[in-house]
Order: structure tokens, then C-alpha cells, then sequence
């Protein structure tokens, strides 16, 4: 076994059992054939078949890399050929045996649409076809290791672009045909009725590839001329900049249209909840599994105060409404946060999680019923105004939330930079020390969860301006959990990676409803990959930021420092 | 005059008692340590002091006040700050925000003032980062400011300690083992910081140390603890010679034995090493 584990093929034969089994996995859970059904180009290539090649390529490639390490052409096609060849023979080997055995009892998508679709339509007779495939894959994916990394570069942003051009194939269609004319001349011309076509793929590619290419190119000369400009021509281009993003965010609705619009107030929400728990969990370390429960009672009270319907008490404007559901939201905070001042760490997690729990069982409760509308929730909230104008769709709310996560950022950092901000993180770090450096625990904490709560709460009025309706149901632990994650995700205690969070954990996933019951599937696995890749965040906080550049700094500085000081004892 | 008093303190953990009845007096702008053996309570009397631990009896005055049932936060706004044995410096923060949150206690923006930033906050933080700065400087770790705290070598993490330490304005410092784990020639420089500590600032200083050199050449007054109870208290002098000091460091009988050759070598050793420090 060890003989065999010094031939330079192992790694090549153990990529390709692991990059078959993947494929097998995804043959078997069925996405092969669901995801057969959207095409990324039109009539050419599925999804479906995109996740296979990808594997055989990715399993080919690593391959490939690692019998580079000394540079020799044949080792690494070799390799690559084994890798990919192995990883398609697995898939040869399910057909095969799923030819003789009826596989179907345990494995209920290995049927004979998934062989024909594995060996191009023939058939158990074809069962050739993966293994060859495999081969030919991995054969390419070795070619594309021996390619300048100039080039290799990008081909490979080329593919991306095309990739998420069809991915998005549907919403970018929609959006170029809202308006006749050219753009609608266009999106015929680039998209078809599903996917891409194939003058639409090419004409991607090769911008994606060529643009990313250019810049790869110029990106030291323009940094360069951008620095070697005086201070006041570049205050004034950091302004344009600036006044650009702005016009951006503020026609983007009309552009995007109504869909994405509210997939953007989504993440405008979950934005600002994350911006609150930035504060309780990012900042001052309480963890708090019940931020759901501020969320309920700002949009309740919102809704109380506001609705037209059968349970509205008081038929007050949305601007009215919205201060005092905040108001509430914050003394929740200050209320939910005695109880468990003394508790600390994983307890505090638990203690939380119930009362999360209380409030959402609260609402939906026939005791309650009378007043907060049971399981039927409350209905026929009105939109909020600005003068005459109605805030009808979310076209327009996205402004609303846009404002909103926007301002409480701007609170959010104005306060992680004040002497609250550093108590907080104090407390976070240690806190007996903290407190014997002469901060209140009791005032800072509760402050921290009561301002966690207020950014919250704004969410939740505007979350009931957003649907017009509230139920319990959409109260549940999975928005806690969603929190905290994008919270994670983004990168712990900073706050662009709360912005950051947002849109990759709520923002993609809305996105990618096509994938339906696989969404969850794919957001696991990113989710893991994730934490294993990059476990600091998107957009870690600056002190980590910081810390793991000096790391490297340090690693440079003390390599040649420990060598010195070896001849010298 | 006095700026700290202890009357019967007793701290008892379950059926272990830490801190037995122990009298205790401090006079201002003094350097004083406290000795004694692993698990004498030198420690614990800090805690008590500190507000860490509450004395189960007895009281402890502070500047006429009485501080024995204050919460931490507050025994720090009257003027008491405090090192830690094994280094407690807030790790994910800057030697420069370590310095910020010591300085805590004298900064009065409310969260509406951060938020809005009024001229009023703005001056304080300015005032504060250039305090903090100063704090850097005068503790050697000018520059240091952006590093995090638990990336600093380990003798700037003990010298950032006292300057958040310091950073309160104390009248009164607790250093609990300023020099473990230091090399002689560190340790010299320490038991001069602290020197200038007293001379430059006028704080007066308590600290628990088992380096018998640093203690012996520092301290104005020795209170030696063992098991809890005050077993002798003096000048460095009176200590080195009292039986019962000895006889708790090396054990019964050997006091007979070697009265005064357990003590004089570290102690005849300091002018020498001092002078090639």
C-alpha cells in the first residue's frame, strides 16, 4: 500500500474517486435531470450538464496541478487524464450496474432518462461514453494547466461570465424586454427563450475574458496615475465616485424592475437586523438567538397602529407608526436584556433562543387572537407616503430601506468608533476586566442589546410597509439563524460584511429560485466551504484585516531575523 | 497618611480560607509588596480590594471611603487600577484602543452625542486619543499603536497593561507580578519604571512579586502573607532577618539553621547586577 502510495498517479487516482463520487452524488440526489431542464445556452448546454463537466474538469485540473509541481508536460497530462478518466469511469460503473440492477428502489432518480442523459442517448450500450468522456475532460483541464496563467486567467472569467449570464438568463431578459427598442432588440439578440443563445454566450465571453484581461493589465498604471494625482483632484474623483454610486442606488429600481427591487429590500431588511446583532453579538459578544423577536414586535406594533383592516387600533401613518414600533423595539431590548445580564457565552445563546420562541408563539396564539389576529395575523397595512406620493411596490419601498439600512450603518459606525463602541468590544474580550477598568456592565450591555433592538424594530416597520400583511409564521427561528449567519459570513463585528452577509445570504438565494428544493442543498455546502476557506468572513473587520496582513509581514520580517540570529549563537 | 486600610478582612472560598482577619495599611506614596508563599491569598486580597471578590468580613477604606461592598466599576471611578498575574489585555483590540477603554471612566459621550458626534464629543475623543498616545510613549511603545494587543512581545503586553492601567489616573496602582517572566535585565528596567511610576506621578504603588531581588530593592514597606494570615510586616531589612519569614519560605527548622545565608545572596547580588544593568 505504501509502494503504491509513492507512484506519482495516487493523488491523481484519489482526486478522481473523490471528484466521481461527487458526480455520483449529483447524478443520484437528481440534479442532473432538474437542472437539465434550464439551459444556460439554448439547445447546447444545461446546467445540468454544466455541474458535470465542471466536476470532471475541476477533478482534472487539480490533478494536473499537482503533478506540475516539477514541471514535466507528460506527468501532468497524464495525470489529468487519469483523474478525469476515473471520475467518469464511476459514472460508467452506475450505468453498468444500473443496466443489470434496478436501482431505483433505493436511489429513486437512477432511471433510464438519467443513462441516456450520462451517455448522450445511447443507452446502457454507451456506458463507454462517461469513461471516455471523463478521460477527454480531464485531458483538456491538463491542457489548460500547461496555458500562460495570463490566458488561463481569462478563459476562466470568460466562462463565469457566460455562466452567470445564463444563470441570470431569465431576469436580464425580462428587464432589456421591458423596454421597446433597442434594448429589446438586444435581449432577443443575446437571450433566448431559455438561456442564452449561442451569438449571446460568445459575445459574453468574450467581454467578460477581454475586459477582465484589460485589467488585469492596467490596473497598476491607473492605481498608479490615481495616486500620483494631487490631493485635491483626487478628493474631487473619491466625490464622483461617490455622486456615481449614488445615481446608481437611486435609479437602479427603475432599471432592475420590481422582482430584483424586492429581493433588494429583503437584504435592505436583513441588512439592518444584521447591522443590530452586529452590535449585540458582533460587538459587545452577547449571542442572541431571539433576534427575531424584536423584528415581530416593531412590525406588530407598525401594523397595529396603521392597519385599516379588522385588528388596527389607531389607522396612524406608517411615519407615525414606524418611531413608536422602534421605541418598542428598543425597550424589548432593555426588557429581554435583564433577565439575562449575569448569563454568559453558549448559555446566553439558549436563553435567548426561548425568548425568540415566546414572542412568535405569543402572536400566533388564540389567547391573543382578539387583538394580534391569531395565526391569521394582520391584514390591509397602508403603504407609507411621501407627500402625494405612495410608497405602492417595492420599487419605491426599496428606497425606504435603502435609506434605512443606509442611516443606521452610519449610527453603526459613528458608535463602533465612539467610547460605547470600545466598551462594548471590551466586554466582548473580557469582561471582569472591562468592568474593572471601570465600565458598567449593566448600562453597557443593555444599551447594546437595547440599540440592537431599534435597528431591528426599523426592519420590521419596514418589512410590514414591504408585504402590507404580517403573520407569525413569517416570525420564525430561521430568521434569527439567518441573521446570525450573514453575520458570520460577512465577517464577525464589521459592518460592510454585514452589507456583504446580506446579499450573499439573502440576497443569491432569492435569485436562485429556479434551484428550488436544491437551494438549501447548495447553501449548506457554500455555507461549509465557506467556514473552511475563508473563516474570518467576507469582509473581515479592519483590527482582522490588519492582523492578518502583519501576519505576513511578520512571517517575511522573521524568516530572515531567525536565520541571522543562528550563526550568531 | 494612610490611602488604604484593611480591617479583619476574611475571604473564604467554601471550607478554604483565603484571607484570614488580615490588617492591612498603606501610606500614601509609598512602594509596597506583598510576599508569601503559592496560595497565600496574596491574590485574593487584591480581588477583595478590586471589588473582584466582596470580603465575607471585615472593611476595606479606600481615601475615607469605604470600599468593601462597591461593584469593580466603581472602586476603578475612585482611583484604584490593577495589573493581572497572567496578562489580561483585551486581545482583538489595538495597544492603542486597550489604552482608550482604560480611559473609560473619564470619557462622558452618551450614545446620542457619539452618533451626532457634537463638539463636545469630538473634543473628548481627540483629547483622549492624544492622552492614549501620550500614555504609548510614556510606557516605550510609541509607534505600537496599531499593532493588536496579542500580536505585542510579551514585555510591551505587560508594559500596555499599565499603561491602560494608568490610563484611570489612579491614586492607587495594584501590580500583580510586574516582573514574571522576565529576564534580570528586564526586570531592572521594570523595577525602575515603576520608581518613576511613584517619583514622576505620585501613585502609590502595592505590588505581589516573587522575584526576592525586585522586591527587596523596590519596596519601602513588605507585608508577607502565608496561608492566609499576616505572618510579619516591615522594612525590606526587618523581613529578610524575621524567623518566621524564613521559616515559611524553606520550612520548619531550617530558621535555626540559616538564619541569615538564605536571604543575603539575592540580596548582595543587587548592587552588583544593577550596576551592569
Amino acid at each position: 500500500m505504501n509502494e503504491l502510495r509513492r507512484l506519482p498517479v495516487w493523488h491523481s487516482v484519489r482526486i478522481g474517486l473523490i471528484g466521481g463520487v461527487i458526480m455520483l452524488y449529483i447524478c443520484l440526489v437528481g440534479m442532473v435531470e432538474v437542472f437539465g431542464r434550464s439551459d444556460i445556452i439554448e439547445r447546447v448546454i444545461s446546467l445540468g450538464q454544466v455541474l458535470l463537466l465542471l466536476t470532471g474538469l475541476g477533478a482534472g485540473y487539480l490533478a494536473a496541478r499537482r503533478a506540475g509541481e516539477p514541471t514535466n508536460a507528460l506527468t501532468v497530462l497524464i495525470s489529468g487524464v487519469v483523474a478525469g478518466g476515473l471520475t467518469g469511469g464511476l459514472l460508467t460503473g452506475l450505468v453498468v450496474i444500473g443496466s443489470v440492477v434496478n436501482l431505483r428502489a433505493v436511489f429513486i432518480n437512477a432511471s433510464p432518462a438519467l443513462y441516456n442523459a450520462l451517455t448522450l442517448g445511447a443507452g446502457p450500450n454507451g456506458a463507454w461514453i462517461p469513461l471516455v468522456g471523463g478521460a477527454a475532460l480531464g485531458l483538456v483541464a491538463a491542457l489548460f494547466c500547461l496555458l500562460p496563467r495570463r490566458v488561463r486567467q481569462s478563459i476562466v472569467n470568460g466562462l463565469v461570465g457566460v455562466l452567470l449570464a445564463g444563470l441570470f438568463s431569465g431576469l436580464l431578459r425580462v428587464i432589456l424586454a421591458a423596454r421597446p427598442g433597442w434594448s429589446a432588440e438586444l435581449g432577443r439578440f443575446l437571450f433566448a427563450s431559455e438561456g442564452l443563445t449561442l451569438a449571446g454566450a460568445l459575445l459574453f465571453f468574450i467581454l467578460a475574458g477581454g475586459l477582465a484581461l484589460l485589467w488585469s493589465q492596467s490596473q497598476a498604471t491607473v492605481r498608479e496615475r490615481i495616486t500620483r494625482l494631487p490631493e485635491a483632484q483626487r478628493k474631487t474623483l473619491r466625490w464622483a465616485m461617490l455622486g456615481l454610486a449614488v445615481i446608481l442606488i437611486l435609479i437602479f429600481p427603475q432599471i432592475s424592475g420590481a422582482f430584483i427591487a424586492q429581493v433588494i429590500v429583503l437584504v435592505g431588511i436583513f441588512a439592518l437586523m444584521g447591522l443590530g446583532l452586529n452590535i449585540t453579538l458582533g460587538m459587545a459578544g452577547l449571542f442572541d438567538l431571539g433576534f427575531v423577536a424584536f423584528f415581530a414586535i416593531s412590525a406588530y406594533t407598525v401594523g397595529l397602529l396603521t392597519s385599516t383592516g379588522e385588528h388596527g387600533i389607531a389607522q396612524w401613518s406608517w411615519w407615525a407608526a414606524a418611531p413608536v414600533g422602534v421605541l418598542l423595539a428598543m425597550i424589548a431590548g432593555a426588557f429581554f436584556g435583564l433577565p439575562v445580564l449575569g448569563i454568559r457565552g453558549d448559555y446566553l445563546a439558549i436563553a435567548t433562543l426561548g425568548f425568540g420562541e415566546i414572542v412568535r408563539l405569543l402572536v400566533g396564539s388564540d389567547f391573543l387572537r382578539p387583538w394580534l389576529g391569531g395565526s391569521f395575523g394582520i391584514l390591509a397595512i397602508p403603504k407609507p407616503w411621501i407627500g402625494n406620493l405612495e410608497l405602492a411596490g417595492p420599487q419605491q419601498i426599496y428606497y425606504l430601506a435603502v435609506f434605512g439600512a443606509v442611516l443606521v450603518a452610519f449610527v453603526a459606525v459613528r458608535l463602533r468608533d465612539s467610547r460605547l463602541g470600545r466598551a462594548w468590544m471590551a466586554i466582548r474580550e473580557d469582561e471582569d476586566v472591562a468592568e474593572a477598568l471601570g465600565i458598567n456592565l449593566v448600562q453597557t450591555k443593555l444599551l447594546a442589546y437595547m440599540l440592537g433592538g431599534a435597528f431591528a424594530g426599523l426592519g420590521g416597520a419596514i418589512f410590514a410597509a414591504l408585504v402590507g400583511s404580517i403573520f407569525p409564521h413569517s416570525m420564525n427561528l430561521l430568521v434569527s439563524v439567518n441573521v446570525v449567519a450573514l453575520l458570520i459570513v460577512g465577517g464577525m463585528g464589521s459592518i460592510p460584511g454585514v452589507i456583504v452577509g446580506a446579499f450573499a445570504l439573502i440576497g443569491l438565494p432569492e435569485l436562485f429560485r429556479e434551484f428550488d428544493e436544491y437551494r438549501y442543498l447548495l447553501y449548506g455546502i457554500a455555507l461549509i466551504a465557506m467556514m473552511l476557506a475563508k473563516p474570518e468572513g467576507l469582509w473581515p473587520s479592519a483590527a482582522i484585516r490588519r492582523e492578518l496582513h502583519t501576519d505576513e509581514t511578520d512571517e517575511t520580517e522573521t524568516n530572515p531575523g531567525s536565520s541571522s540570529t543562528v550563526p550568531a549563537s | 497618611m494612610a490611602i488604604l486600610t484593611a480591617k479583619k478582612v476574611t475571604k473564604r472560598f467554601g471550607g478554604l480560607v483565603a484571607v484570614n482577619a488580615l490588617d492591612f495599611t498603606l501610606e500614601k506614596q509609598t512602594i509596597a509588596s506583598i510576599i508569601g508563599p503559592n496560595g497565600a491569598g496574596k491574590t485574593t486580597f487584591f480581588n477583595c480590594i478590586t471589588g473582584f471578590n466582596q470580603a465575607d468580613e471585615g472593611e476595606i477604606i479606600f481615601d475615607g471611603v469605604p470600599i468593601h461592598r462597591l461593584r469593580p466599576d466603581k472602586i476603578s471611578h475612585l482611583g484604584i487600577s490593577r495589573t493581572y498575574q497572567n496578562i489580561r489585555l483585551f486581545p482583538n483590540m489595538t495597544a492603542l484602543e486597550n489604552i482608550l477603554v482604560g480611559l473609560h471612566a473619564h470619557l462622558h459621550a452618551t450614545w446620542i452625542g457619539a452618533v451626532v458626534r457634537t463638539p463636545a464629543t469630538r473634543a473628548e475623543e481627540e483629547h483622549a486619543h492624544e492622552e492614549a498616545r501620550r500614555l504609548l510613549r510614556f510606557v516605550g511603545l510609541q509607534g505600537k499603536g496599531d499593532v493588536l494587543a496579542r500580536n505585542l512581545p510579551y514585555g510591551d503586553q505587560r508594559r500596555l497593561e499599565i499603561a491602560r492601567a494608568l490610563a484611570n489616573k489612579p491614586k492607587l496602582l495594584l501590580l500583580d507580578e510586574p516582573t514574571a517572566g522576565m529576564n534580570p535585565t528586564e526586570s531592572e528596567a521594570m523595577v525602575a519604571f515603576i520608581r518613576r511610576l511613584r517619583d514622576e506621578l505620585g501613585i502609590t504603588i502595592l505590588l505581589i512579586e516573587h522575584h526576592m531581588r525586585v522586591v527587596m530593592s523596590i519596596s519601602e514597606r513588605i507585608t508577607v502573607l502565608d496561608y492566609g494570615e499576616k505572618i510579619a510586616e516591615g522594612t525590606p531589612r526587618e523581613i529578610q532577618t524575621n524567623p518566621r519569614v524564613i521559616e515559611a519560605y524553606l520550612g520548619r527548622g531550617s530558621a535555626a539553621d540559616i538564619p541569615e545565608q538564605a536571604v543575603r545572596p539575592s540580596v548582595s547580588t543587587l548592587p552588583a547586577s544593577s550596576a551592569a544593568g
